[in-house]
């Protein structure tokens, strides 16, 4: 019978509603211009969409010149971080209409990174401090029954928040101190450092502790909170700079 | 939408309409704000940027203050002249400024002491910034008409 009906009146999907946007995106091509510069486009969006379904929308229909990276979409690879409308989120993460669409939305690269070209920037300075703190397991010992190093469900959850990162750089690139001083550790390296630091099987903490106890560790951090509001993973950024500065002063706990 | 023509497919449209017009022509708006747009941090970001303001400008109070305190050990003719010279109403307004400064600078140093070092501190951080201006705004209202009183209304 559902059949019968659905013959007769074939489905034809509900009109849906659409808006356009106006975006307003910082240019750069290191082969014409000599500084950054922004451009409007307008495009058609619906509720679902996301701001990196609009650049793929202007990349796609309008300026094929149009430069950023993303792979996955899905806020899992960390690729397409971005300054929208002066925040740092990521563009897969991101409604349109969530933001105020009754203005054009700004978008930009993020700060503090050498801008190679439009939305792109040059990551190494950022992977370098990344590398610095040793980001795996430091264990020599041989595990008690030399099979595997076992790990309670406390243990475990001492450092689940940080095991949670992507590395997109939205938290180090939100950082007023990052942006001044390109030497800091920036918030990035020090939550992968405490996702070691606090885990039970490792063995080297103490050798993270004292590369973070530099001048440019974790005692540049003036708790601005930037790095914890651009999170797009929700880590508690600020919290485990704090308990790092903690274990450096009192040991692990 | 395909059409079978001659037992291939082939797309209905020219391959050149494909890709739809641009809705607008795109127009390079000149950079309003040449160095990008302001990050726009929140109470977090704001009480660092007035911590190092007031935390600047009450260096630059200390150093004068130290120069003309000191001037007493030298010569108290001279000490006396330059007390004098700061008892007009810009220097009044300038004290208003200094306590405000201080207050603020005062108040969020505490502040940054618990997130530092109280376990919930980050958690709590901005509902202390808010704590911090509420306090801030009491001292000043405590201060500010007492000291108005003082530069305008005479001899108090």
């Amino acid at each position: 019978m559902s059949n019968a009906v659905m013959e007769n009146s074939p489905a034809v999907p509900a009109e849906i509603a659409t808006f356009t946007a106006t975006l307003i995106l910082r240019r750069f091509d290191p082969d014409k211009d000599a500084e950054p510069y922004w451009q409007d486009f307008d495009v058609v969006m619906q509720g679902t969409d996301r701001v990196l379904d609009a650049l793929h929308k202007i990349k796609w229909e309008q300026d094929g010149s149009l430069s950023f990276r993303r792979s996955c979409a899905h806020g899992v690879c960390g690729s397409d971080a971005m300054r929208i409308n002066g925040k740092n989120r990521l563009a897969c993460k991101t409604l349109i209409k969530d933001l105020d669409i009754s203005k054009p939305i700004y978008i930009e690269a993020i700060k503090g990174l050498p801008l190679e070209k439009d939305l792109i920037v040059n990551m190494d300075p950022f992977l370098e401090s990344f590398k610095a703190v040793n980001p795996f397991l430091m264990a020599g010992s041989v595990p008690k029954d030399g099979k595997e190093r076992k790990q309670s469900p406390i243990e475990r959850a001492r450092y689940d928040d940080t095991t949670k990162c992507i590395l997109c750089a939205a938290c180090t690139s939100s950082c007023p101190v990052f942006w001044t001083d390109g030497q800091y550790f920036g918030p990035a390296a020090i939550v992968n450092a405490h996702r070691f630091i606090f885990d039970s099987r490792d063995e080297g903490s103490q050798v993270r502790l004292d590369i973070l106890n530099d001048k440019e560790g974790v005692w540049r951090c003036r708790t601005t909170f930037n790095c914890t509001d651009a999170c797009p993973r929700g880590i508690e950024v600020t919290k485990a700079i704090a308990e790092v500065k903690q274990a450096i002063l009192r040991g692990k706990s | 939408m395909i059409i079978r023509k001659e037992g291939s497919l082939l797309p209905q449209n020219p391959p050149d309409t494909l890709a739809s017009k641009p809705l607008s022509t795109p127009k390079i708006s000149f950079p309003r704000r040449p160095a990008g747009t302001l990050y726009r941090g929140r109470e977090g970001m704001w009480s660092w940027v007035m911590h190092r303001i007031t935390g600047v400008a009450i260096y630059f109070f200390l150093l004068v203050h130290i120069l003309d305190t000191s001037l007493v050990r030298l010569s108290p003719e001279s000490y006396n002249a330059v007390i004098s010279s700061y008892k007009t109403p810009i220097m009044g307004l300038g004290e208003i400024a200094l306590v405000a400064a201080i207050g603020l600078h005062a108040l969020n140093g505490l502040r940054i002491i618990l997130i530092d070092f109280w376990s919930v501190g980050t958690k709590h951080q901005r509902l202390m910034f808010y704590i911090v201006i509420g306090l801030w705004i009491v001292l000043l209202a405590g201060f500010v008409p007492r000291q108005l009183m003082h530069i305008f209304g005479g001899a108090a």
